[in-house]
């Protein structure tokens, strides 16, 4: 509950606030995003499975955000960031979708 | 989350001090946990290296750390910077295109193809310039060309007596005293009209029928003093207009000699006008050219 609240609060926020991305940030925001969001989704499963746990999940988000920043950087610098950009979002979807079907899984038994 | 934060709650305390009543006051709910056991154990074990580490001796300081480092805050905290940042990049995103989120690669080929575009664009509007010069040139010069022809059609109308023409003038009145005017006088003033720059002219006689002089007009006496132009019978007293620069016309009649004095000598009289506008309404109709063809 307080999760949805926190997230709700940040999308608030991000809305009043308006920020600029900054230059250097940019190409990595929407990777760390999806990397997040494949943490979230994985937590919400856990949760639904009965095994989540808390430090698990904050190691998690951080190194996935980490990692996916990481492999941005170092593709950029090689030359091959878009490509490297689109085959983590691949992954990360692909993660994404597995999830889901096992949220769905526990939560219509179908 | 609620309820796995509470648990959080009461499970760090209960690992600590089992007994100390402010965690249970301010979590009263027992504990419905929904967790695994182990994930809890493993909860109070963790929990509890953090709990010693930062533990004070004031229990609401004890308590506020506690809150402040139970995973749930920082879930929360982690769960919050996503929202944050998901809607600053679609934000983000739908604003500037995401041109200056694309890369280096994407931008030299989208650079490109906009120079492609923009020279197409540039050949394009040259033609069309071109096409648009030559239509305009074409239509002025249809323009003034049939400007050109209206004019020159008006003015061989009116020379050739086919259309009506106004402008300044003179009239010009004969009255016959004891003889008849004859048509040699009236052709004199016509000559001598025509010599003054005269570009229009008419005859008319008393009963106000009116003929327009043209180049192969012709006058001839009639019976009983009356005159026959161009085929019509015409009876005094005759009214010539002339369009034209009504000064020379005047001088040109009464000079010594002239139109006026011979008509004057045979006792008649000729009564001038000078007139600002002078309409000749007569029209002859044009001949149906047989023979002639224009040379071009």
């Amino acid at each position: 509950m307080i999760a949805v609240l926190a997230l709700v609060a940040g999308a608030v926020l991000g809305l009043l606030i308006d920020p600029t991305v900054p230059a250097a940030v940019q190409p990595y925001l929407p990777i760390a995003v999806v990397a997040a969001l494949d943490a979230v989704f994985g937590g919400v499963r856990a949760k639904l499975d009965g095994i989540f746990d808390d430090k698990q999940f904050v190691i998690s988000f951080i190194s996935n955000v980490l990692v996916a920043g990481l492999i941005v950087y170092l593709g950029d610098q090689l030359g091959v960031g878009g490509q490297l950009s689109t085959g983590v979002v691949v992954v990360l979807g692909v993660r994404i979708f597995g999830n889901v079907a096992a949220i769905r899984r526990h939560l219509f038994q179908a | 989350m609620t309820e796995k934060h509470k648990d959080t709650g009461t499970g760090w305390p209960n690992g600590e001090a089992p007994a100390s009543p402010v965690p249970d006051q301010l979590q009263p709910a027992p504990p419905e946990r929904d967790t695994a056991p182990s994930t809890s154990d493993r909860q109070a074990v963790a929990g509890a290296t953090g709990e010693r580490a930062v533990a004070g001796s004031n229990p609401l300081f004890r308590q506020v750390i506690t809150r402040l480092n139970s995973p749930g805050v920082t879930i929360g905290l982690l769960l919050a910077l996503l929202g944050f940042a998901l809607v600053v990049q679609v934000k983000n995103t739908s604003t500037e295109a995401g041109l200056s989120a694309a890369r280096l690669q994407d931008l030299v080929r989208i650079q490109s193809d906009l120079e492609a575009r923009e020279e197409r664009l540039r050949q394009e509007i040259t033609s069309l310039e071109e096409s648009q010069r030559r239509l305009t040139s074409g239509a002025r010069s249809r323009e003034a060309a049939l400007a050109e022809a209206t004019r020159r059609a008006d003015e061989l109308g009116i020379l050739a007596g086919t259309l009506k023409a106004r402008g300044p003038g003179l009239s010009l009145e004969f009255v016959a005293g004891p003889k008849p005017i004859r048509a040699s006088m009236i052709l004199d003033a016509v000559q001598e009209l025509r010599g003054a720059g005269a570009e229009a002219m008419q005859i008319s006689g008393g009963d106000g029928a009116a003929v327009r002089i043209i180049a192969s007009t012709y006058f001839l006496d009639a019976a009983n003093g009356a005159l026959n132009v161009d085929g019509k019978r015409l009876t005094g007293p005759y009214t010539i207009l002339a369009i034209g620069d009504a000064r020379t016309m005047r001088t040109a009649l009464s000079i010594p000699g002239g139109v006026v004095e011979s008509v004057k000598g045979d006792g008649g009289n000729v009564i001038v006008w000078e007139r600002e506008v002078v309409d000749v309404l007569a029209v002859s109709e044009p001949a149906d050219l047989q023979h002639a063809r224009p040379v071009s």
